[in-house]
Order: C-alpha cells, then structure tokens, then sequence
C-alpha cells in the first residue's frame, strides 16, 4: 500500500478525481475499522468533519482553493479546538468542550483543512510511549503489542496506519521526534517560537513547540508554511520574515557539512539502531555531503536538567486546574482547600503527579538554588555546545531514539528508565533549536528505526531539504505496516 | 565538609551527602515529610501509601538529577530562553471581549456569571 501524500490529494482534489467529502468519508471508514485496535484517536466527529469538507469543496468550486484545502488531518488532543472535546489525554479534561480554536488549528482551519478527530496522547504530554493517558494506551501499527511512542503516540499511529494523511503534533521533550521513529514516519520540532502557542495546552512553556507529522519531508513543509508565523495572543511568538519551507527542497547537498557527535554513540544505543543510522547517513555521502566530528560535551547534563526544568514549568502551569472554572472537580469535600486537593488527586494521573512533585520541590524554599537556576545555567552550557558545533557543521545527524519500539509495560514501571530514553532528543528542546526524525530502516523485528536531523535556529527549510534529497533515493518513508494491521 | 550556612541552609554542595546533623539540609535524603510538604504547596491529596510510593520514585529521580550538581557553573547565567528573549510589550488597549457565557458554559458551577466555590472566609 502506498500511502496519500499531500500533492497526492491535492493533485486528485484540482483535478476534481474526488471531492473532500469522499476523501473525508474514506478516512473516517478507515479510522472506524482500526481504531478499536489502534485506540490512536479520542474523538471522533464524523458529522462535523464531513460538513468541513463540504464547506471545502464549496470553496474550491469558488475558485478560493489553495494548497491544503480540502485536506483531512488529525489534531493532537493538546489543541483547544472550538466545540471538541479537548482533554489532553486526562481525566482532568475529560469533560472540557474547548470555547475557542488554538492557533495551530485556527490556522489549519483557515488554509481549509478537514479536522478527522482529536488523537490521543500521554496525559499533559508527559511521557515517552503513550501509556500514561486517562483514554488507554495508542498501539503501535508496527506491532499492537508495542508502544508507537509518546508524547504524541495518538497522532503518530494515525498517520503510520494511514488513518490520516498528516496530523499535528507537539514536543516538548521529543514528543514528535521520538514517536515518528518508533512509527516509521516523518515528524518535525521547529525552532522554539516560530509556531504560536496560544490555545496549545501548556506543559513546559519554555521547551513546548508544535510541529508537523507526516510521511514525506515535502508534506512536513507544507504544513509548516501553515502553521509559522508571528500570533501576539503567544508572548514567546517570534516576529520573523516569513520563509518558504518547500522552497529548499530540491537543491543539491553537494558541500553539505553534517556533524556527528561522538557523544550520540552511547551506552543504551541498540546496535541495530546505530546500524541503521550509520547505513542512512553515510547515504549522504553518495548525495555530496561530507562528514564532521563534533563534540557536545554537556549532552550527559540533558537528562538531569530536562528532568528538573519541565516538571518545575509544568507545576506551575498546571496550577491552573482546580476544579473552579473548567475541568473535573471533585464530588464531595469539606472547604475550599480539600475541593482543590482531591480534585487534582483524582483528576491527575500518576505520571502528572509525581511530575508536578517533583517541579514543587525543586522550585521550593531553599532549593531554587541547587535544583532550578543550576538546572538554568546548565542549560546555557547545553546550547552553547550546540551554537559551538554549528560554528563547523550545516545540520547534525544520530539517532532519535536508543531504541526501536518496546513493548508495552516493558518500562512504564520504571519512571527513570522511560526518561533516559529522551537522551538523544531531549537537549534540542533546552536550547531551543529545530530537529526532525525521519524513517531510516528497520531492526531484525521489522520496527522502524528514526534518523534525527538537528538544524541551527531558523534552518528549518535546510534540514527539510536534507530529509527531502533522502527520500527521492530510498524508501523507508514510503513503507506501511503490514503485519500489525491490514490496511 | 560542605558548605552551611547558620541557618541550615546547604549551599554548594558538589556531592551528594547523607543528612548532617541539624545545621545541614542535605539535598539528596528525601523524607516523607518533603513529599507531602510538596503535596500540599501542589494542592494534590496524596494518602500514607501514595506518598510512601512517590517517595520511593522521586528519590530514584533525584539520585539521577544529582549528577547537575558536579559541575562548575560559578560564571554562566541563567538560560530561560534560546534567544534570551524579554518579554514583548503593547499598547494599553482593550483587546479581550466579553466571552464569559462561552467561558462558563464549560464550568462545574454558575450562578447568574458567578463561579461558585466552597465559602472561603470563614
């Protein structure tokens, strides 16, 4: 099976093939036959995707179509959009009917795209493998008896089992990365502040970016050139001149300097996973790159800072839900205090909690110091190895996850062992910059493997165009899991 | 010996140590106590056996994050942001509207636009 790539249905769309409204019912026929499998989506609306699609195809018949008009995509369950249930992967959500669309899908919305439904995802989008929401852990279509990955496992598995052409996703931590790779297809961070954040529901402020997913790196462009640009309602949105994501695509890599970390070659990396990106990169050797060490010597420190930054910005903004304006709120309680503490308590699952302990504590009196301004200053050490490498390279290349896909249960009891999976990920959300995971193989169990391309700040169009050369002379991108699920 | 001051506060502690004696707070021994002062400053209800877990989970998390502790950052500023970004600024106009019968449609309790909660003032 191959799968629809946007220039695919837009082709079908100009040249009236189909309508959206057929391409609309097509995917909703396929998200109601795997869903039930997959558990990748939380919400469904069938009747309000297809009228979408209709005021689509009223709007082509007007001449008003553009590139994405028409399209049916699938949006996280962490953007507000107006009149779906937006619960985050929580039970502390579970009943929240969003009264306003977020700018990721006001913007989609306007460019005439088809919402098919709200995917799930790992509770707040805290967690690497899509296990800890309140709505049931995502399988992978790879294998259902393993994770696709996390945080946006709902929105991953959706578009790897071609239940949506492209969906949208955030990372924080690696939470778009890390799941295209365990799911065999392309996601996308951008630099930190190019995708407005207003109605994205907040876990760590400072490292939370939304990005694309999708098949192809040209479809990943595509919908960046949708979502990018300066939103006042977003205090950290970067006012910028707009830039063409697709425009780079084509050009030749020829002169193309790729770094290589000696630190990516850590303990923990399966062999097959170091196998599969050394094969890929030293692809690009054939496309004109040229190879450069590099060194980030701090990138040890990731894992502790990350894990003292995130949960202190995440107990913050999670504050927020306590049972008085929105969300759950307890049944019974005696006063004020109690009705907030078991509120949380029951609408808060066990990952969110001890996150929220966690970030409590290190931001508390007389642990600020040692925990959270060290954390701060050791960020500044992590980016400035990043800027210092790129003083000799153009994108730098490794691995995206140590591991292929693990199997469900396997380190959801372990906290510690699940965090030390975001190695590789984790220090291009602290300094801020653009990175990607694009398929590059498979281990000897058929579980894709992810190459991570990191760009420096505001190259995304490069990095696009350094995926794109990959995909016109292989095929991991184009492969569909057959084993896991009969498409 | 590491750095205390008189109040008992620990300061640069460049290793993890076990908890002194009353002048020293050492910052790796989680207690009980610590897990549901947290609890209580996040407004979270954690019972004996929660919070006996918790503890077990974020004592293994802190031994992980103690390796920050290792190094030098005596000369580097804090990084809240890539591109050290401060905080834009506008002008001083209205730009909210009223939208608080689409805000309230989604609370646990209203009453004629008021949000109710359990009486606060005793």
């Amino acid at each position: 099976m191959t799968y629809q790539t946007l220039q695919s249905l837009a082709q079908n769309l100009a040249k009236g093939a189909c309508s959206s409204v057929e391409i609309t019912q097509d995917y909703l026929n396929k998200i109601n036959e795997l869903n039930p499998s997959l558990n990748c989506f939380i919400s469904v609306d069938p009747a309000r995707s297809l009228a979408q699609a209709a005021q689509a195809d009223q709007r082509r018949a007007r001449g008003e179509a553009g590139p994405l008009t028409g399209i049916p995509l699938a949006h996280k369950d962490i953007f507000c959009a107006k009149d779906w249930l937006t619960t985050c992967g929580s039970k502390m959500l579970s009943n929240f009917v969003s009264p306003y669309d977020a700018h990721v899908v006001e913007s989609l919305n306007a460019a005439g795209m088809v919402t098919l439904g709200k995917t799930n995802m790992d509770e707040f989008a805290m967690g690497s493998s899509n296990e800890t929401s309140f709505f049931g852990a995502v399988h992978n279509p790879w294998d259902l008896n393993r994770v696709p990955g996390g945080s946006s496992g709902g929105s991953a598995a959706a578009v790897a089992a071609g239940l949506a052409p492209v969906a949208t996703g955030t990372d924080t931590g690696g939470s778009i990365r890390q799941p295209a790779a365990l799911t065999g297809i392309c996601g996308l961070k951008p630099t930190y502040g190019t995708v407005s954040r207003y109605g994205m529901i907040a876990f760590a402020s400072s490292l939370d970016q939304a990005g694309p997913m999708a098949h192809t790196a040209a479809d990943l462009a595509l919908l960046l050139n949708a979502m990018v640009g300066f939103d006042g309602r977003d205090s950290t949105s970067l006012e910028r001149p707009s830039t063409d994501y697709t425009g780079q695509l084509t050009q030749s890599l020829k002169g193309l300097r790729i770094g290589l970390p000696k630190e990516f070659l850590a303990a923990g990396l399966a062999p097959e996973v170091e196998q599969a990106v050394a094969a890929a990169i030293a692809q690009y050797q054939q496309l004109g790159a040229t190879f450069v060490d590099v060194t980030l010597p701090n990138m040890g420190l990731s894992v502790p800072v990350y894990y003292v930054l995130a949960p202190a910005e995440a107990s913050s903004n999670l504050s927020r839900y306590d049972g008085v304006r929105y969300g759950h709120r307890a049944a019974e309680y005696v006063d004020l205090m109690d009705m907030y503490k078991r509120s949380r308590a029951e609408g808060f699952g066990a990952e969110v909690k001890r996150r929220i302990l966690i970030g409590t504590y290190v931001l508390s009196h007389g642990y600020y110091d040692a925990y959270y301004i060290r954390a701060q200053k050791l960020r500044r050490l992590i980016a400035q190895d990043f800027v210092a490498a790129f003083a000799h390279c153009d994108v730098i290349m490794g691995p995206t996850s140590p591991t292929t896909a693990f199997k469900l249960g396997e380190k959801s009891a372990d906290p510690l062992q699940m965090y030390l999976s975001d190695i590789y990920t984790i220090g291009v959300n602290l300094a801020g910059l653009p990175g990607m995971s694009i398929p590059c193989g498979f281990d000897g169990q058929g579980l894709p493997v992810g190459l991570q391309i990191i760009g420096n700040y505001f190259d995304e169009a490069r990095m696009l165009n350094v995926a794109h050369q990959l995909q016109q002379v292989s095929d991991w991108h184009l492969r569909a899991p057959t084993a896991g699920v009969q498409l | 010996m590491p750095n205390c001051d008189v109040k008992g506060r620990a300061l640069m502690i460049p290793y993890p140590v076990l908890v002194f004696n009353g002048f020293c707070r050492s910052i790796m021994a989680l207690t009980l106590d610590d897990v549901r002062r947290a609890a209580h400053l996040a407004r979270i209800a954690v019972s004996d056996t929660e919070a006996s877990a918790a503890l077990a989970q974020l004592t293994q998390v802190f031994g992980m994050i103690e390796q920050m502790q290792a190094v030098d950052v005596s000369n580097i500023a804090p990084m809240s942001h890539a591109q050290d970004l401060v905080l834009r600024l506008r002008q001083d106009v209205v730009t909210e509207t009223d939208q608080r019968q689409a805000n309230q449609a989604v609370a646990p309790e209203v009453e004629h636009g008021l949000y109710l909660v359990p009486k606060v003032i005793e």
